[in-house]
């Protein structure tokens, strides 16, 4: 399995005032193979949206710091210049972002939003460009395209949006497509269209997929590989399957735990005591152990290993794997 | 078990677009012709997805919107029959909590002004016990009574629900609205609220109307359930049956919209068909019918009675009994006792962590200044 996009000790600061610097992301690695799949969750905070915004070059280049390896067709994404990276972006490179109403632009009709991409990138006429964004506007199931190519984004209802997003996105084939909490405006009727769409279209693509999403029920509908998130870094990286059956860092399991389900029936939820710590402010040793039920003296002298305990399977904490503490 | 709350035939129109001279023309039916009925101590959770009346029925019954015809009966008193000191009385006893904290805490008072507001406006406690009464709503919650001082923005998310929860609790309410409490909460702080409102119905007697978008939210703080959609309730049931035997196919849709933290959970896909119509121009008949994979002609003529069984399990549709049983997800156990045993001894030894934090809080006597708690 070759990897289309391998990302190594991502780093992302924010300076701020007063020599304050945030420590938003750090060191985070993944690799993703075409027509993977891979969640990205944690709680609000965590930096799983400024890893996306990293990768795809984002990040206000005023404030941000960015370091480490994004590479992606041979170069580190991190040193290309502007010009080259929004060659990339919206051609290769696509994102798919959570309020479809602020992401479109108001002021221009579905039609020409796709039409703009497709001109930039394919160098496309605009007749071509027109019949191609009714094409995509149909793929992504939107009722009567040749009518709604011409709609403004505020004639669309939620749903439609956020299709029409969709359609914005893979207009140019892009590899690697990076969908930031996707459905989380949506209600649940027409989030599980969404998901469904998402799913055939995934299929149909090839495109490898990083879904940010803070929804551990949407990551289980979709997702092959799943890593979590906690105050910058991941915690835990696995296998869908296995991280939903054999997840292997405490902070997963408090998650787990915490969630009301419908499939199982719990009298009180877990609930994770205390709070993310200040990310200006990172203390010595393991992140969570703070707050980890589990937590010993080790935990809080020493930065935790990454401890593999399976095929793809990783977890950031000294216990893993955590069958002793069960036993 | 009495009824605390009963409502029938509850109606609210908004008007949407008025002509020029200011007739209306265009009316939006948000809530058409809803009963209910809440035993006291228990918890109906009303659950739809956006702009299908729930919200407003909460702030109908709290009289903070005006029916247009119904009625709403709390411990058999007509509360639409109300004149304003009875009304004022009326909000010692019943209160709400909104979805966001972050907007509905006055950014510019402090938490004991926030907490005390209430117990000063309706002159529960004395000016010279405000404080410490404050100190006990505080404790109540979870909060550190240290943070009396300090402004909402100080505050996470989960606490500023707090403080919203302890402002409702002042008046020493039976009745409290929760609209989308945790919606806007992450996992973890949400399961500390709901922890948290749990606890307090049980130790205070308080009933519950449970305002959620969010099914397994509901699934697990709920005694009965009412699914709204486009102002009608269309299935009502205790909580257990209708999550174990959902019949209309509203419902249905729902349950197996929801996204389950189970790779490859073995369900029967319902999809509906595309949006919720405009409830400008709701459908005939019954309102889910352009959607629904199993109207017939009937269905798109003739609104469907919301009828109930000897069991109290309610449904509008006309051909429920006709569909197959859908197989509910309870009981498809999928953790495994390895992962049941590590999620449990995480919430055990969080809660005995927690609890040895806050043993100071408990000490202290927590009896309302009423008596009544």
């Amino acid at each position: 399995m070759t990897s289309l996009i391998e990302i190594e000790n991502l780093k992302v600061t924010f300076r701020g005032d007063r020599d304050r610097t945030t420590h938003a992301v750090e060191a985070v690695s993944f690799d993703l193979a075409q027509g993977v799949t891979l969640g990205l969750v944690g709680e609000s905070g965590c930096g799983k949206s400024v890893t996306a915004l990293a990768i795809m070059g984002l990040l206000p280049k005023g404030s941000a710091d960015v370091s480490g390896y994004v590479g992606f067709e041979g170069n580190n994404l991190l040193d290309l210049t502007d010009a080259a990276m929004r060659d990339l972006r919206g051609d290769r490179l696509a994102m798919i972002f959570q309020e479809p109403m602020t992401s479109l632009n108001p002021a221009y009709t579905i039609g020409e939003q796709i039409i703009e991409t497709l001109v930039r990138h394919r160098a496309f006429t605009r007749t071509q460009a027109r019949t191609r964004a009714i094409e995509l506007l149909r793929d992504v199931r939107i009722p009567s395209p040749e009518m709604r190519v011409d709609e403004y984004p505020h004639k669309l209802s939620g749903g439609m949006r956020q299709r029409a997003m969709v359609a914005i996105a893979l207009a140019c084939d892009p590899q690697l497509l990076i969908a930031d909490e996707p459905t989380t405006a949506l209600d649940v009727t027409i989030q599980a269209q969404v998901l469904d769409l998402m799913r055939s279209l995934k299929e149909k693509t090839n495109a490898a997929i990083v879904l940010i999403s803070h929804d551990l029920g949407v990551v289980a509908e979709i997702c092959d590989e799943v890593a979590v998130m906690y105050a910058g870094e991941i915690v835990e990286h696995a296998p869908v399957d296995v991280l939903f059956k054999a997840p292997q860092h405490p902070y997963t399991i408090g998650l787990l735990a915490s969630l009301p389900r419908l499939d199982r029936r719990v009298e009180t939820l877990a609930t994770i005591e205390g709070s993310l710590p200040d990310m200006s402010e990172i203390p010595q040793g393991c992140r969570f152990a703070p707050r980890c039920p589990f937590a010993s003296e080790a935990c809080v002298s020493h930065s935790p290993p990454i401890v593999d305990v399976g095929a793809r399977h990783w977890s950031r904490c000294v216990k893993a794997p955590l069958e002793g503490i069960v036993a | 078990m009495s009824a605390l709350l009963e409502v029938e035939g509850l109606t609210r129109h908004f008007v949407a677009r008025r002509s020029p001279l200011g007739r209306p023309i265009a009316t939006v039916k948000a809530v058409d012709g809803i009963d209910l009925s809440v035993q006291a101590g228990s918890t109906l959770a009303l659950v739809g997805e956006t702009g299908c009346g729930k919200s407003t029925v909460g702030r109908l019954i709290l009289r903070l919107i005006e029916p247009m015809a119904g009625d709403i009966r709390f411990e058999g008193r007509r509360i639409l029959t109300f004149g304003e000191k009875e009304l004022r009385a009326f909000r010692r006893e019943a209160q709400i909590v909104f979805q966001d904290p972050y907007s509905s805490l006055n950014p510019r008072m402090t938490v004991e002004e926030l907490v005390g507001e209430p117990l000063a406006l309706h002159n529960i406690v004395p000016a010279s016990r405000r404080r410490d009464r404050v100190a006990e709503l505080l404790s109540l919650v979870g909060l550190d009574a240290r943070y009396s001082q300090r402004y909402p923005h100080e505050f996470s998310g989960g606490q500023r629900q707090r403080i919203a929860i302890a402002r409702a609790l002042a008046v020493e309410p039976k009745l409290i609205v929760c609209d989308e409490p945790v919606s806007a909460l992450d996992v973890s702080i949400r399961s500390q609220v709901l922890n948290l409102l749990a606890g307090l119905r049980k130790r205070l007697a308080l009933t519950y109307i449970f305002i959620s978008h969010d099914l397994s939210v509901i699934k697990h703080i709920a005694d009965r359930v009412a699914v709204m959609y486009l102002g009608r309730i269309v299935e009502t049931a205790p909580a257990d049956e209708l999550f174990d035997n959902p019949r209309h196919p509203y419902t249905r849709a729902l349950f197996s919209a929801i996204p389950v933290p189970q790779p490859h959970a073995r369900r029967q896909r319902q999809l509906l068909e595309g949006d919720v119509p405009s409830p400008l121009s709701p459908p005939t008949g019954c309102h889910l019918h352009p959607r629904c994979a199993h109207a017939v002609e009937r269905c798109r003529s003739e609104r469907p009675a919301l009828i109930s069984d000897q069991t109290g399990h309610a449904t509008a549709c006309h051909r429920w009994s006709e569909l197959s049983a859908m197989i509910g997800l309870t009981g498809q156990e999928a953790s495994g006792p390895r992962l049941e045993r590590l999620m449990s001894e995480f919430t055990r030894k969080s809660d005995v962590w927690a609890a040895s934090r806050v043993d100071t809080l408990k000490s202290e006597g927590l009896a309302g200044a009423s008596g009544r708690w």
